[in-house]
């Protein structure tokens, strides 16, 4: 096959992807079916077990808050996958069997596009983000030595962020020439995702409140999150309103904010769901001096890296662009810099990760049961590593 | 175990129900869109039909209203494009006759249509055509000129604060999207 790789971005609108598309488009597109099956499936096996299979006395006001996590998660894939999934098979249609669904000369609207692929991509974030809450959640109250403050409301306000997040979708698209009514209802919109969210964070430090703390690598990894993961949140309220998202749209401002929220949200939670369940899998402690080098210097080479974007963005920088302007190089430079020591401090996460896997220990030694003083939860009663069969009888809750 | 395996599979299916749902909803949004953008003549889908003149329409004497006229071929489209007039000033209510010149440079015949916009977004569905050469997809033979009539009024229902409104033409190549039905040129004057 002859012309170049998908060269339209994630967000493959049309017409790029299907007047304009390179042949290998369609391999892009079957790959997203595939993609959009296996999420489908591990979905329904999740929302399942959790719904069928829960211990006995596992009521759903028991479930450990990173399952309800992913509870929620499930649903938003349930939901949005199949939406993808019809997009991608109009671009095909559109591609090969004559049809216009984005097409303006045959009587098709591209910003039809737009509209259902963000109706995906919206509620996608969530789905990226909702396990990350999940993750704090549980780690937090480790090391605060205290029980999750709001249980109950922090279930709720899952379930709202997910709810929520299927009407906002508009706010990807204010400058399309939206209707002024539609402008205010999804800038309405999108400011209510604030206050699901602003619940969790005020649980998260509530939970921290007169909590007997300790820094353990997991520990820092989630105060981390909470940290910059609130900057990207107040970055976002400004991205929501549509008159000033005017000024801030497609430009560095917005890889700024969504940098803040994601690699927070998302990457940093995983770590520290590395970092928490690491010895609970292995049955090896990784070296906390380590863990903790990775962390700053991750900490350090992500501000360094993301917050320049910020004035980049508001100074006019735009996105997507393969050269910039040489008033912003400086700027630029010290993202570089930035970028290069967070990418080298995942090296050291490597290593931390293949060492408890297969390094070694020269004196074994054996690792408790619950491995963290403040850890509660039916993972903890067991071995480190598990066995391979555990639970035969179910556990009473 | 049967019973929790039937539960399974119960719930399963369910589920599978939703997720075709979904699938299904995404092609409803396209109808959905349609009608939305029609209701608020967003992309110009309110004006790609003959409109109703209202019976008892009053020709409101107090304001003017600019209408100006733009075109833009899509991508490098060989074809000339232009309105024979700039702009008129007309009153909400007035009926207008224009015209729009196009010459196919193709050479070779080319079947075309315009998709038209209008801004400002909150004037859109007050723009009204009872006659327009964007109704239908337009036939030229190689190297054939013509004027294109639109002929058209504006609501007098309109906001006060509107005083100008663009009435933009694209023209795309729809080859490919030939309609079957030989395309009523009504007003066309074909140019020798």
């Amino acid at each position: 096959m002859s012309g170049p790789a998908p060269d339209f971005g994630w967000t493959f609108y049309a017409p790029l992807s299907t007047l304009y598309g390179p042949k290998s488009t369609d391999f892009f597109i079957f790959s997203i079916h595939m993609m959009g099956v296996s999420s489908i499936l591990a979905a329904l096996n999740i929302v399942v077990t959790i719904f069928n299979m829960r211990a006995p006395g596992m009521t759903w006001m028991k479930l450990p808050i990173f399952v309800w996590g992913w509870l929620v998660t499930a649903f938003l894939l349930l939901g949005v996958m199949p939406v993808l999934a019809g997009c991608v098979t109009m671009m095909l249609m559109d591609r090969h069997f004559h049809t216009s669904f984005f097409n303006a000369a045959g009587g098709g609207d591209p910003v039809l596009f737009q509209h259902v692929f963000w109706f995906f991509g919206h509620p996608e974030v969530y789905i990226l983000i909702l396990p990350g809450f999940g993750v704090i959640s549980e780690v937090i109250p480790t090391f605060s030595r205290k029980s999750l403050f709001g249980y109950h409301a922090m279930v709720y306000a899952t379930v709202m962020i997910a709810v929520v997040g299927f009407v906002v979708w508009m706010h990807h698209m204010f400058t399309t020439g939206a209707p002024f009514v539609a402008q205010l209802f999804f800038m309405y919109a999108t400011m209510l995702v604030a206050v699901p969210t602003g619940i969790k964070v005020f649980n998260w430090l509530a939970t921290l409140f007169k909590g007997s703390i300790t820094f353990e690598t997991p520990m820092l990894f989630a105060i981390g999150f909470l940290i910059m993961f609130t900057l990207g949140g107040f970055s976002g309220v400004m991205l929501a309103l549509a008159p000033s998202d005017y000024q801030y749209r497609d430009s560095y401002f917005v890889v700024a904010h969504f940098h803040y929220v994601l690699v927070s949200g998302s990457l940093f939670t995983i770590i520290a769901a590395i970092y928490y369940w690491l010895p609970k899998w292995t049955g090896k402690m990784y070296s906390e001096r380590l863990g903790q080098l990775h962390f700053w210097l991750s900490v350090i080479g992500m501000n360094v890296t993301f917050l320049p974007m910020h004035f980049l963005g508001l100074a006019g920088m735009p996105r997507r662009i393969p050269d910039y302007p040489l008033q912003f190089t400086d700027f630029n430079q010290i993202c570089t810099i930035g970028a290069f020591i967070f990418g080298l401090a995942q090296l050291i996460f490597l290593y931390i990760i293949l060492k408890s896997c297969f390094g070694k220990e020269k004196t074994p030694h054996h690792l408790d049961n619950r491995v963290w003083e403040g850890a509660h939860g039916l993972e903890w009663t067991l071995p480190s590593p598990p066995p391979y069969h555990t639970f035969e009888t179910p556990p009473a809750v | 175990m049967s019973t929790s395996f039937q539960k399974h599979k119960r719930l399963t299916g369910l589920l599978i129900c939703g997720v075709l749902f979904m699938f299904g909803f995404c092609y409803m949004l396209v109808p959905f869109y349609n009608l939305v953008c029609k209701q608020i003549g967003y992309n110009g889908k309110s004006v790609r039909a003959p409109a109703v003149v209202a019976p008892g329409m009053q020709v409101d004497h107090t304001r003017m209203i600019d209408v100006e006229f733009s075109t833009t071929l899509h991508g490098s489209l060989p074809f000339k494009f232009i309105p024979l007039q700039h702009h008129v000033a007309i009153h909400p209510g007035e009926k207008k006759l224009v015209y729009f010149f196009a010459e196919n440079q193709t050479g070779h015949e080319m079947t075309v249509q315009a998709i038209p916009s209008i801004t400002p977004n909150d004037a859109a569905r007050y723009l009204k055509k009872t006659e327009c050469f964007c109704f239908t997809q337009q036939h030229f033979f190689k190297g054939e000129k013509a004027d294109m009539p639109v002929y058209f009024f504006i609501d007098p229902s309109v906001d006060k604060n509107i005083k100008e409104i663009t009435l933009s033409y694209t023209l795309f190549d729809a080859s490919g999207f030939e309609k079957k039905q030989v395309s009523l040129s009504k007003g066309r004057i074909d140019i020798p």
